[in-house]
């Protein structure tokens, strides 16, 4: 009651925050202290412990209990001047860049397929869209797995159907190939709703008028779409592109659970499925951190951009 | 032809074409149901049957009847219970400091939650697992929710923050001048105005914690412990070992996924707005 009186009687130069900083502060870190602590144990004490442990040496004596000693950088030269991580750095960068693209291209597609279609058609769309979007990730593959079974999968069978008949009985998984394009055809399936809906929101925001103006002066479709929509929509375009890079990145229960299947393990393996087998397989700690590190670098990077535009709502 | 029998006849096309891209990506779910109501008999024809053939639920009743599907659902469920609880409480009152208090470090606490909730559990599980491991608390409900609710608060906090901010402070302080006191205004004015934020986000940690699977393979190691998830993955291997019966294995992944898709139709308006707010917005 008297903070909001001398709130509103306190003449308006004098700043907020100079009335009783230290209480009002005070209640405000008591408020984050919850958080700050999950945060601090389940993230905060495990990137401490990455970044010590790269410069540790685990070998057969700590399994035993030893205490590890430091060895300065030789992880990181160990691991960097492998070509098995360097194979598995590029095999990854190449299957998130080209799925992302992919991706965004096709929602973009959808998103001003369901602009152009009739009431019932788009809202028949939008609900395949939420179907794809919403299934669990385990299920989804376990999905595309019997789609594409070997034997009996629904897919061979239409190819043989079609003519093809070489696909009778073929084992998409078995060659590295073919193992991402299956991998790639689950990561898209399952994100290419979100792009498509943003998108779709997106291009409610242009103005009709403006299309109308552009087709009046004799644009043809085409130079609509990259004259007009593209440049409005832009920032949508921008941080969808963005975050499809940064989440497929990071694919590995996919592959994971893909290579269930028999796959060739050291030739489908992208950077979590190799840390995975190096720190859980291996038991090389040091090492697995080593590569860590370089994941959590490289994704802080790539975000980097996200998080600025974030940053600008904050006090909006 | 007239401009306008054109235009219709251009907006009939891209109707048919929105009726097949719809039907192509609802395929993979339909084909899930469709198959779990075949018998194994029936679905290793030669030919497929793209409707099901005399439907029965009992792949669904040989599931469910499985030893390790109860137990599953227990460790889901505990696991889900206690991460959307922590996460809903905590987020909303580091939300509540963010948005309602000016304090040093609040920039620098908006920019860590915003980059850490980026960072991908494959860059960190490594060191989860010893964490846990040196704890003893590997396989326990405790280990695993502490790694779900630090994971999930941060995008949390962030989307509670603008429903919070989304109630003006002149409501409280107009309750407070009719004699209310601050704690008072806050339960009866703001808090209410607050419940669809609360619900959101509550769903949203739901879904995560729910489907999560990479941390849970590092966390869970023990069959006894698994979630469901990752006894969806045991199920189908060891269905592998005998030719994997799959209509079994579609009712498996169906009792999953169906109650998730329920759920998500319910928030998925927020989490895209939450998502892609300061683009949409411009």
């Amino acid at each position: 009651m008297t903070a909001t009186l001398a709130r509103a009687t306190a003449p308006p130069t004098a700043p907020r925050r100079r009335r009783r900083p230290t209480r009002r502060q005070g209640v405000a870190y008591l408020l984050l202290a919850p958080a700050v602590a999950v945060l601090a144990i389940g993230l905060g004490y495990p990137v401490w412990w990455q970044v010590t442990s790269s410069f540790k040496e685990f070998g057969l004596a700590q399994q035993f209990g030893q205490p590890a000693p430091w060895v300065g950088l030789d992880n990181y030269v160990r691991i960097f001047t492998s070509d098995a991580l360097w194979a598995v750095v590029l095999r990854s960068i190449a299957f998130c860049l080209f799925n992302a693209f992919v991706t965004v291209a096709i929602g973009v597609g959808l998103a001003l397929l369901m602009r152009a279609a009739g009431r019932w058609a788009r809202l028949a769309l939008q609900v395949a869209m939420l179907l794809a979007w919403a299934m669990p990730m385990v299920a989804a593959v376990t999905v595309f797995k019997w789609l594409f079974d070997w034997r009996t999968g629904v897919v061979n069978w239409l190819f043989v159907r079609a003519g093809v008949v070489e696909m009778h009985e073929h084992h998409w998984l078995a060659s590295p190939l073919s193992f991402f394009l299956v991998a790639s055809l689950v990561i898209i399936w399952m994100s290419v709703p979100f792009v498509a809906l943003s998108v779709y929101a997106g291009l409610m925001q242009v103005p009709e008028e403006v299309r109308e103006a552009a087709r009046i002066d004799g644009a043809s479709a085409t130079q609509q779409f990259w004259h007009v929509t593209v440049p409005m929509i832009r920032p949508v375009l921008a941080i969808v592109l963005l975050l499809q890079i940064i989440w497929d990145l990071r694919v590995f229960g996919q592959i994971r659970l893909l290579q269930d299947g028999g796959a060739p393990v050291g030739d489908t393996n992208l950077l979590g499925n190799f840390i995975f087998e190096l720190g859980i397989g291996r038991q090389d700690f040091a090492g697995a951190a080593a590569v860590s590190i370089f994941v959590l670098a490289l994704t802080a990077l790539v975000s980097w951009p996200y998080v600025r535009a974030l940053i600008k709502e904050l006090d909006r | 032809m007239s401009p306008r029998q054109s235009r219709t006849l251009t907006r009939w096309t891209f109707s048919a074409l929105a009726l097949v891209c719809a039907a192509a990506w609802a395929f993979p779910v339909y084909w899930m149901v469709s198959s779990s109501l075949m018998s194994n008999a029936r679905l290793r024809s030669a030919t497929p049957s793209f409707w099901p053939v005399n439907p029965t639920l009992s792949n669904y009743a040989a599931v469910v009847e499985g030893s390790s599907f109860t137990s599953a659902l227990r460790m889901s469920l505990l696991v889900t219970g206690v991460t959307v609880v922590a996460v809903i409480a905590f987020a909303f009152l580091a939300a509540l400091a963010v948005s309602r208090f000016r304090f040093r470090g609040r920039t620098s606490f908006v920019l860590t939650i915003l980059l850490v909730q980026m960072l991908p559990a494959e860059g960190l599980f490594i060191a989860q697992y010893k964490m846990l491991s040196g704890a003893q608390l590997l396989n326990s409900v405790l280990g695993i929710s502490v790694l779900y609710t630090a994971a999930i608060v941060p995008f949390t906090i962030w989307m509670l923050r603008g429903f919070v901010a989304g109630v003006p402070i002149e409501l409280e302080e107009a309750a407070m001048v009719d004699g209310l006191s601050r704690v008072q205004a806050f339960l009866r004015i703001t808090f209410p105005l607050l419940a669809p934020g609360l619900v959101a986000s509550g769903v949203y940690a739901f879904l995560q914690a729910w489907n999560e699977f990479t941390i849970a393979l590092v966390a869970l190691p023990a069959e006894s412990a698994k979630t469901l998830p990752l006894w969806l993955r045991s199920f189908l291997s060891a269905s592998a070992n005998r030719g994997v019966d799959w209509g079994e294995v579609m009712a498996a992944s169906a009792l999953i996924a169906v109650p998730v898709i329920v759920f998500f139709l319910f928030v998925q308006g927020r989490m895209t707005s939450g998502l892609v707010s300061g683009a949409v917005k411009g």
